[in-house]
């Protein structure tokens, strides 16, 4: 199955600085092989006795295929963890998973397909775009973040969209606001067929309103916390709807991160929905 | 040669002594990815409920030094689902099966023990019992000797005989040598110990708690020493009956500790959520120890730490069958 992951240890190639971001490139040749724009890999911190138990969950920037196969990851500095992870060298070794998911569904026939993505969430979205286009289907790209030097892939999006609307919200970019102020014109533009998007709940919470008002398909990749990133832990779940209706909390892992936007429920975000499957009757919460 | 690795959960054998934590190996699909499920020891499934439960809000997570803090909040399909859609893979793949069970009254572990009683392919029920008595004003059953007592003495009865009863108990008690015994008195076979002691975390950036529930439990490496001592008063007040050690064991030797401690089989949880493969590891590592160390059984091992001081280890008997 193409989508199996599995345990590398592979070797920090070359790492980079962009903009606020680092960027890691690692041979790990089982992950890139089986990678589809979508897909996310785990990282282990802190080295062999780490005490950092939970894996930092990455998106994948790039895949290609030298050395057997090298994997890239985009992120910012949040906490120790990607502290020690922007610390590493060429020729380190790191511990990785992968790939994990589900990835973006591509659609059959060609269309026009308006990507969005805010701040690092932008990275899993050239693998997309490269897909996309393979299919012979238009791509645009709408970026943002709330500064200049958050927005990433700027400069690849250009090469690579039909069009590329950037957007900061300290205005030092392209325009002033976020992406899904923007977002309406692009697809009117583009008289787009489909959106895909990453980044904060708060933004896929926002593309998806703008999807719904055009009646477009909209796919979303969502970032949540989670610990294993291979379905154990269960600490990662969403409230989403499911093909039959019924609300379950649902793992971001394993039975995303990409979802059908409409079917996630971002009011509900961080909570129970009362009508959710299994959700507290109050008996024993 | 390889050391005799097998162990016995009462009179049931297990190849080998490394087992899944209880929630900490999903449904057992998301580890065969990366490593087989019969080559455990037993899975031990998460706490299965009469009723699907939804969980606990988000964020239910939150790393602590060489720890974790958890409180998903036992989510899961219920008995059905589980009976319908995860045990039948776990039988068919092969794998020894540990359910855990979970409930709010006595009525509802009953209700669960005879659901599964009705089931093919379990090989032990391990009862956690840190779930709130709602009849209690919710104070967790393990916490209470008669509480848990009762717990076990009515899945016992529910169970078929062949299948040994497990009681999990918690670290947070006053005495938890007197709940063990009032569990082996009530007609538990064996015991798991230790599960999460409660903990909490307080995010200073944004000023909350940094659970959604509060509290959730503590879990690695942080707590080993709690389920080393925990062991260790249980193995010396009540040396014959199995225990199932747990709590942060990431590495062979974690593993060997609570053997010597008195533990006949050891679980792996949160060490699977950063390392899939933890669970041969663990047991590759530990067979390489007590190999080091001249041991061909490792049954010879456990409870080998309560050996006076400076006695030798027992010597090897090679006509009488360990007990264990």
């Amino acid at each position: 199955m193409a989508g199996s992951p599995v345990q590398v240890t592979g070797t920090v190639l070359t790492t980079r600085r962009v903009d606020a971001y680092h960027a890691l490139t690692v041979v790990a040749p089982g992950i890139a092989d089986r990678f589809r724009p979508g897909h996310f890999v785990t990282v282990a911190v802190g080295g062999r006795d780490s005490s950092m138990l939970t894996r930092r969950a990455f998106a994948v920037h790039d895949v290609k295929p030298d050395y057997g196969g090298t994997v890239e990851l985009v992120f910012g500095v949040r906490g120790a963890g990607t502290a020690w992870l922007a610390d590493r060298k060429a020729r380190d070794t790191l511990d990785l998973v992968g790939p994990l998911g589900r990835p973006f569904p591509l659609p059959r026939d060609p269309c026009t397909c308006v990507l969005v993505g805010d701040e690092h969430g932008s990275a899993s979205l050239f693998a997309l775009g490269d897909a996309l286009q393979q299919r012979g289907c238009r791509v645009d790209f709408v970026l943002g973040a709330p500064s200049a030097d958050r927005v990433f892939g700027a400069l690849r999006a250009r090469r690579m969209g039909e069009t590329t609307t950037l957007t900061t919200e300290d205005g030092s970019l392209g325009m002033r606001g976020t992406v899904t102020d923007v977002l309406p014109g692009v697809i009117a533009d583009a008289r787009a067929d489909a959106v895909y998007a990453c980044g904060p709940m708060a933004t896929l919470r926002g593309v998806t309103a703008v999807a719904a008002q055009f009646g477009i398909p909209v796919q979303v990749a969502v970032e949540e916390s989670m610990a294993c990133g291979i379905g154990v832990c269960m600490t990662c779940v969403v409230p989403v709807i499911g093909d039959d209706g019924v609300t379950r909390m649902v793992r971001a892992c394993t039975e995303g991160p990409v979802f059908r936007g409409e079917r996630v429920r971002f009011d509900d975000v961080g909570t129970i929905p009362f009508d959710a499957l299994g959700a507290p009757g109050g008996r024993h919460a | 040669m390889t050391a005799d690795l097998r162990t016995y959960l009462a009179h049931v054998e297990l190849p080998n002594p490394v087992l899944t934590a209880s929630g900490c190996g999903g449904t057992g699909r998301e580890l065969a990815h990366f490593s087989d499920v019969h080559r455990l020891g037993a899975f031990v499934t998460r706490s299965i409920t009469m009723a699907p439960r939804a969980g606990r809000p988000t964020p239910r997570m939150a790393e602590t030094p060489s720890g974790l803090l958890n409180a998903v909040g036992l989510q899961g399909p219920g008995v059905d689902g589980f009976l319908e859609r995860e045990l039948p893979w776990l039988v068919e793949r092969g794998a020894r099966t540990v359910v855990s069970i979970g409930g709010g009254t006595v009525t509802e572990y009953t209700a669960l023990a005879r659901r599964l009683a009705g089931a093919d392919g379990i090989t032990a029920v391990e009862i956690n019992l840190s779930c709130p008595n709602v009849e209690d004003r919710g104070r967790v059953f393990a916490r209470d000797g008669s509480a848990a007592a009762e717990v076990v003495a009515s899945v016992r009865a529910a169970t078929p005989y062949e299948v040994p009863v497990i009681a999990k108990l918690s670290p947070d008690v006053a005495d938890i040598v007197a709940v063990a015994r009032a569990c082996v008195d009530g007609g538990a076979d064996a015991l798991a110990m230790i599960n999460n002691p409660v903990g909490m975390s307080i995010d200073v950036d944004t000023m909350r708690p940094a659970l959604a529930a509060g509290t959730g439990g503590l879990s690695g490496p942080a707590v080993r020493p709690l389920a080393v001592r925990c062991v260790w008063q249980v193995h010396a007040a009540l040396p014959g009956v199995p225990i199932v050690g747990m709590g942060g064991v990431t590495t062979g030797r974690d593993a060997l500790e609570l053997v010597l401690a008195g533990a006949c089989a050891v679980a792996v949880g949160t060490a699977l959520f950063h390392d899939p493969y933890a669970c041969p590891r663990v047991l590759r590592e530990l067979e390489e120890l007590l190999q080091e160390r001249g041991f061909d059984r490792l049954a010879d091992a456990v409870g080998l730490a309560h050996r006076p001081a400076g006695a030798q280890p027992r010597p090897r008997t090679d006509l009488e069958e360990s007990s264990l």
